[in-house]
């Protein structure tokens, strides 16, 4: 239409496919400028935190099991972390290992699904990973294979592969024998080898040229790569321990979105792989660390197209971290250490595949919850995305709407927005005006 | 020989989503030994390992395209896709339709697929079924179970 363009132009793209849950986003364009990014977000409304007063604090693991079922670990760990931390519970040797372990399984899962599933078809070309099995049946079969192992490891520690039901405040209500995780030896070190290929493998795709300034924020724990604790700690100094988190991280509720945008002094920041790597880069095991190497990417990792690659070194370390884990594991006599009830306020952060997991939890006498606080890391991530759509924006809007909304949705998929935490519906809408 | 498999999908707090995972419960033990019955959840790429190996598969789950609420839709999805996009992705990365053609591609489909699609309504967050949605549920396990007879007599 040359010299007829109409004011205004809407276009709606799908994005349901492949971003887990639903959401919405609003591009807004003028002169070819992009006027403004909106990441809307139909949540329903804190279902979960409503839903959680009144109950007894031993149902609070399996009822935030529910709230995902890409990472139930994360929300059973951040739960039963901050119950402990109000009772004073400290969980330490095979159990907290076992608590690894657990997510190692849940990382090693949620990973491979995203690189493997939801993300490479992008790089690769195709419009979906069905699309590139046709033409890859032996990659899809070996990320299919890397993700099984993980399956494994959440069937036999969880009780079962989604909605894992044997976590519970103190520990486990069973544990796992010796011969039952060396039985998961052979599975394990076959998804290493394919874990290191894997990370070769996304390293060689070409990356869009996007490098941002961003502030990361991860837990950095001491001693380990961080999944269960450690302080909340950012690129521009902040250390404090998570019972300081609200005081630095505030969510607000914004017009075009019902669910609440997190942020750090009054900007965005990043959590999740990325994050985590850059922040604790030192921790990971030892092929990870080689395999990153190998990359030749340099950190801080500031594109978020690289974000597969974090994800994938992650995947390598999960898998050495539960191999280290499964060889020094000795079974505790009990399956959990006891909980005495008392009446208080309790804080945890955990990593979660996608990033920062905070849980705030009041409980009185009786062990009953009367408020709970769930901060999970999309929503952490939201206004970050939008501040790397509206840098990458401007430069698709030559191509057609189609188009254009496609290339907006890869920068959205770099996050592996789980969004079901979040949301209800994604749709890429691009106005003109 | 290889099992034949059962398998409802869905949701279980999620309304209608659920429905799937009831005709499931609703068939245990009625069916013969050599039929092994799952609930599972829906959107898990579980679902490929749960149909491995196996004969014979019958998947149940919910369906949304527009239709009153209860209606029941049967494919043969043994040797093409189903193309119709009848099956809501909700909150998951890939909906059953998506899986089989996964599972095809892969050259994992077992010899014989049908698939159940049962139209719902309500997926609000909660445990019951809505009353026609309900009421669907015999009607497909019946029809589950015939499917079963003629499979052996085949």
């Amino acid at each position: 239409m040359p010299g007829k363009k109409p004011k205004t132009r809407t276009i709606a793209v799908d994005l349901v496919a492949r971003v887990e849950g639903e959401g919405a986003l609003r591009l807004t364009v003028q002169n070819g400028e992009v006027r403004d990014v909106e990441l809307k977000i139909f949540e329903p409304p804190r279902f979960f935190e409503a839903f959680l007063q009144g109950r007894h604090y031993e149902e609070v693991p399996d009822l935030v099991a529910r709230i995902c079922g890409i990472c139930p670990v994360a929300y059973q760990m951040s739960a039963v972390h901050a119950l402990e931390q109000i009772f004073g519970t400290r969980v330490e040797g095979p159990i907290r290992d076992l608590r690894r372990l657990l997510y190692c399984g849940e990382w090693i899962e949620s990973h491979t699904l995203h690189v493997y599933m939801l993300h490479a078809p992008d790089f690769l070309g195709y419009d979906s990973a069905i699309a590139m099995a046709k033409d890859h049946p032996d990659l899809v079969s070996r990320g299919l294979r890397i993700k099984k192992a993980g399956n494994r490891l959440m069937t036999l520690l969880g009780g079962r592969s989604v909605h894992p039901v044997s976590v519970r405040v103190g520990g486990f209500s069973r544990v796992p024998l010796r011969r039952d995780l060396d039985a998961l030896h052979e599975d394990l070190l076959w998804a290493r080898d394919a874990a290191v290929e894997t990370v070769r493998w996304v390293a060689g795709f070409e990356f869009p040229d996007l490098v941002q300034d961003y502030t990361f924020v991860a837990l950095t724990p001491s001693d380990d790569y961080p999944f269960n604790e450690g302080p909340v700690a950012s690129s521009r100094g902040l250390h404090i321990p998570s019972c300081e988190f609200e005081a630095h991280f505030v969510e607000a509720q914004v017009p075009h979105s019902t669910a609440l945008h997190c942020t750090l002094n009054g900007a965005s920041y990043l959590v999740g792989p990325v994050a985590r790597v850059n922040l604790n880069d030192d921790r990971l095991s030892p092929l990870a660390r080689e395999a990153f190497a190998g990359t030749g990417l340099s950190l801080p990792i500031r594109n978020p197209f690289h974000a597969i690659v974090a994800r994938a070194v992650e995947i390598l370390y999960a898998i050495e971290e539960a191999l280290r884990l499964i060889e020094r594991y000795d079974p505790p006599s009990s399956p959990s250490v006891p909980v005495t009830v008392q009446a208080g306020t309790g804080t945890a952060c955990t990593e979660a595949p996608r990033g920062i997991l905070y849980h705030r939890y009041v409980v009185d006498e009786q062990g009953l919850v009367r408020e709970a606080t769930i901060i999970p890391p999309t929503s952490q991530n939201q206004r970050r995305i939008e501040d790397d759509l509206r840098a990458y924006a401007p430069r698709v809007l030559s191509l057609p709407d189609k188009q254009a909304a496609l290339s907006c949705e890869r920068v959205i998929r770099c996050y592996d927005p789980c969004i079901s935490c979040a949301a209800h519906f994604l749709r890429l809408d691009v106005t003109h005006l | 020989m290889q099992p034949v498999r059962v398998i409802g999908l869905g949701n279980r707090l999620r309304g209608d989503d659920a429905v799937g995972l009831h005709v499931a419960r609703s068939l245990r033990g009625r069916v013969g030994r050599q039929v092994e019955v799952i609930e599972g959840v829906a959107g898990s790429l579980d679902l490929l390992e749960w149909i491995e190996g196996a004969r014979q598969v019958i998947l149940i789950d919910a369906a949304r395209s527009g239709q009153p609420a209860g209606t029941i839709h049967r494919f043969d999805a043994s040797t093409a896709g189903i193309g119709a996009c009848l099956f809501p992705s909700s909150t998951h990365a890939l909906n059953v339709v998506d899986i089989l053609e996964l599972g095809r591609a892969l050259g994992r489909l077992p010899p014989q697929v049908i698939v159940y699609g049962i139209e719902a309504v309500d997926l609000r967050d909660g445990e019951a079924l809505s009353p026609a949605v309900a009421g669907a549920v015999e009607q497909v396990a019946a029809q589950v179970l015939r499917d079963l007879e003629d499979m052996t007599h085949a």
